[in-house]
């Protein structure tokens, strides 16, 4: 447990006249578990895509450790490649690729660890058949943690929406990231499934080490699971700290209950 | 009973309808030398009998569909409905190395045989289809794996062609030195054609490529000096077995070699689908920001979805240039990009064999059917409109490859 994966510096998003995501500053230590929450439109999702790369950031510097231990500036750099970097994400609104088989989709995320290209694959070397091989046996086993090996060879869209959920994990943790950006996993869970999937959260980091940064609306999941949170309210960081002192924060109440 | 009853009532009312539209067209006919008006009574009877008939066999297989539909849902397991018709049997009976080994020696033997059993014609006609085909599957690259709607693929279909017309014209080079070249220049200009288009998709993307297809051709028709404008490059070489072949000779010569192309496009075609670029291409196609968040550089993929979709359209070009000696734009129009698409979405967008099957249909029965050519167009049309409805998956669906995922966890 030393020193910041991720590192956001007074990082600000306009669209047009709305200012999304308003001078906020973070800072996710190695092998935490973080949670990022406030209501409905506060700018989670926007800082997620920022640091993800979907958008560029209109100000401010959004700073990733890499696996040198340097830091580097992931200011509108492409997705892909802050991927490569070692962040990897989940999406809020499911998006998998939906015509491919769940072991598919989670080969996809093991794309940027395998090197073949056309000539690999036309000709089918040696080399490209190992790759082809381990990648299999990876992917199975990334379905297998989260428990998905009996599905390997669903169609991601005909999965049950848990599963789904599920697989978007497992897909994401095949990139093997260094940080696990998790945007509303629990969303439309029943409660056992939640209490399944905090359980899971936890391994991840336990097992795999891997740090976890989550948004979510589920406050006992986020009280339960999360070491750090992080509140956002109408682009403003309002409050920062652990679970009892946010949960004390006036800011807070008065953000999610109103005067 | 009641269901039967109403169902004919809609039909005689849509009949009736289509009495009153056609009524001005179909029955009232001006005479202009006897100045004076013919009423042809039966033609009323036949429309209406005509559309109450179409109009109840639409009906009739609508709901059919329904049924079918609502009769898997109840199952449950969506393979029931798969696991029953012809399709599914011969799947499974070509899953027997024996039968397998069967059919494709069978086939073998009757696609080798061919050109030695039947005249030139026949010959000549197979080998449009077979480029065709090389056609199909190249485009199926672009529609079925990369997702993109792409309306100007006979611009590198004429690319391919022009290219071995042109260095012909200018250098005297023959077919085979052409034909590498051709497939390259397909590359090149894929890759062109590939950047300013790498940020549209769907309708825009039909659009500027639709334009482009459009392009091409006019300036093949307008730079005159160059490339002979619309009266074409006549006397192309036919390819050479060592010296020049008799008519025949060279007809079945040619038939092997795009054969040999056909066997070539599906082998490579069929390895990339199977591999980490295949793979990403595939993962574009279903979903481009996920795709780039998982580490797929969205660039790359969609310059090697042109690039690889446009080098199987410059073979068959030079293919083309070099069975029918002549090229002029007017062989790649916008009719000719529709038409490699029909074949794509009718044999099965993304399905190597559904493809195949498809672009052998829509070559193969204009031909052999020349008595109906004047409804050619009718009948696509009415494929058109009719498959998206009742098989929007193409006659052959592409079959996912699955693993076994006990045991060591291989394919």
């Amino acid at each position: 447990m030393s020193g910041a994966v991720l590192d956001v510096k007074d990082f600000s998003m306009i669209f047009g006249g709305l200012r999304a995501v308003d001078h906020v500053s973070m800072c996710i230590d190695e092998g935490e578990i973080a949670a990022l929450i406030g209501p409905n439109g506060a700018g989670k999702t926007t800082l997620f895509n920022c640091v993800t790369g979907v958008y560029t950031p209109s100000k401010g510097d959004i700073r990733v450790r890499n696996s040198g231990g340097e830091f580097t500036r992931i200011n509108g750099m492409k997705p892909n490649r802050i991927t490569e970097l070692g962040l990897a994400r989940t999406f809020q609104n499911i998006r998998l690729f939906s015509t491919m088989t769940a072991l598919e989709n989670v080969m996809i995320g093991r794309h940027s660890k395998l090197k073949s290209g056309i000539l690999g694959a036309v000709f089918r070397g040696r080399r490209t058949r190992a790759e082809e091989h381990r990648v299999i046996e990876d992917s199975l086993e990334f379905l297998a943690k989260l428990g998905l090996e009996d599905c390997a060879n669903e169609p991601a869209g005909a999965l049950p929406y848990g599963d789904q959920r599920r697989l978007e994990i497992a897909r994401a943790m095949a990139c093997e990231p260094a940080l696990l950006l998790l945007d509303e996993p629990a969303a439309g869970m029943n409660p056992r499934e939640t209490e399944e999937l905090k359980k899971t959260i936890m391994t991840i980091r336990d097992n795999e080490g891997i740090t976890i940064l989550l948004i979510e609306h589920d406050m006992s999941l986020v009280m339960s699971l999360a070491e750090r949170i992080y509140v956002l309210d109408y682009g403003r960081m309002i409050a920062e700290g652990r679970p009892h002192e946010v949960k004390a924060n006036p800011g807070v109440i008065k953000a999610y209950l109103g005067e | 009973m009641d269901r039967i009853i109403k169902s004919i009532q809609k039909s005689a009312l849509t009949a009736l309808w289509f009495m009153l539209l056609t009524f001005p067209i179909m029955v009232i006919k001006f005479n202009p030398i006897n100045q004076n008006l013919r009423w042809r009574w039966m033609n009323l009877l036949y429309t209406g009998l005509g559309s109450f008939v179409l109009s109840s066999l639409w009906r009739f297989f609508l709901q059919r569909r329904a049924e079918a539909g609502s009769r898997a849902a109840r199952a449950e397991d969506e393979g029931s409905r798969r696991k029953s018709g012809m399709l599914f049997l011969t799947r499974e009976a070509l899953k027997q190395r024996k039968i397998a080994l069967r059919v494709f020696s069978g086939i073998a033997i009757a696609v080798i045989a061919f050109p030695f059993l039947v005249n030139s014609y026949q010959v000549t006609i197979i080998t449009s289809a077979l480029i065709f085909v090389i056609l199909g599957l190249g485009l199926n690259i672009v529609i079925g794996y990369g997702g993109l709607l792409h309306l100007g693929y006979a611009a590198f279909y004429a690319a391919g062609a022009y290219n071995y017309g042109l260095l012909y014209l200018y250098t005297g080079m023959g077919f085979w030195t052409a034909l590498p070249l051709g497939a390259l220049s397909g590359m090149v200009f894929g890759l062109l054609i590939g950047f300013p288009v790498l940020r549209l998709r769907g309708d825009y993307l039909a659009i500027v490529t639709l334009a482009l297809g459009q392009i091409v051709r006019l300036l093949l028709e307008n730079l005159s000096g160059f490339t002979k404008g619309p009266e074409g490059i006549a006397q192309i070489p036919r390819p050479k077995f060592f010296t020049a072949l008799s008519y025949g000779g060279a007809t079945i010569y040619l038939y092997f070699i795009v054969l040999a192309g056909v066997i070539l496009t599906i082998f490579v075609i069929r390895r990339i689908e199977d591999s980490r670029i295949g793979r990403a291409l595939e993962a574009m196609r279903d979903d481009e920001i996920a795709a780039q968040a998982m580490g797929i550089d969205l660039t790359r993929a969609k310059l090697i979805t042109f690039s690889m979709g446009a080098l199987w359209a410059g073979l068959a070009g030079v293919f083309l240039a070099g069975k029918t000696a002549y090229i002029n734009p007017g062989s790649f129009t916008l009719l000719e990009s529709v038409m490699i698409l029909v074949a794509v979405v009718l044999g099965g967008t993304g399905s190597i064999p559904g493809v195949v099957l498809g672009a052998l249909l829509v070559t193969l029965i204009p031909e052999y059917f020349r008595a109906l050519s004047d409804y050619r167009m009718l009948m696509f049309g009415a494929a058109l409109v009719l498959m998206p409805i009742f098989r929007p998956q193409g006659i052959i669906p592409r079959v996912r490859r699955r693993c076994r995922v006990s045991g060591e966890g291989r394919r």
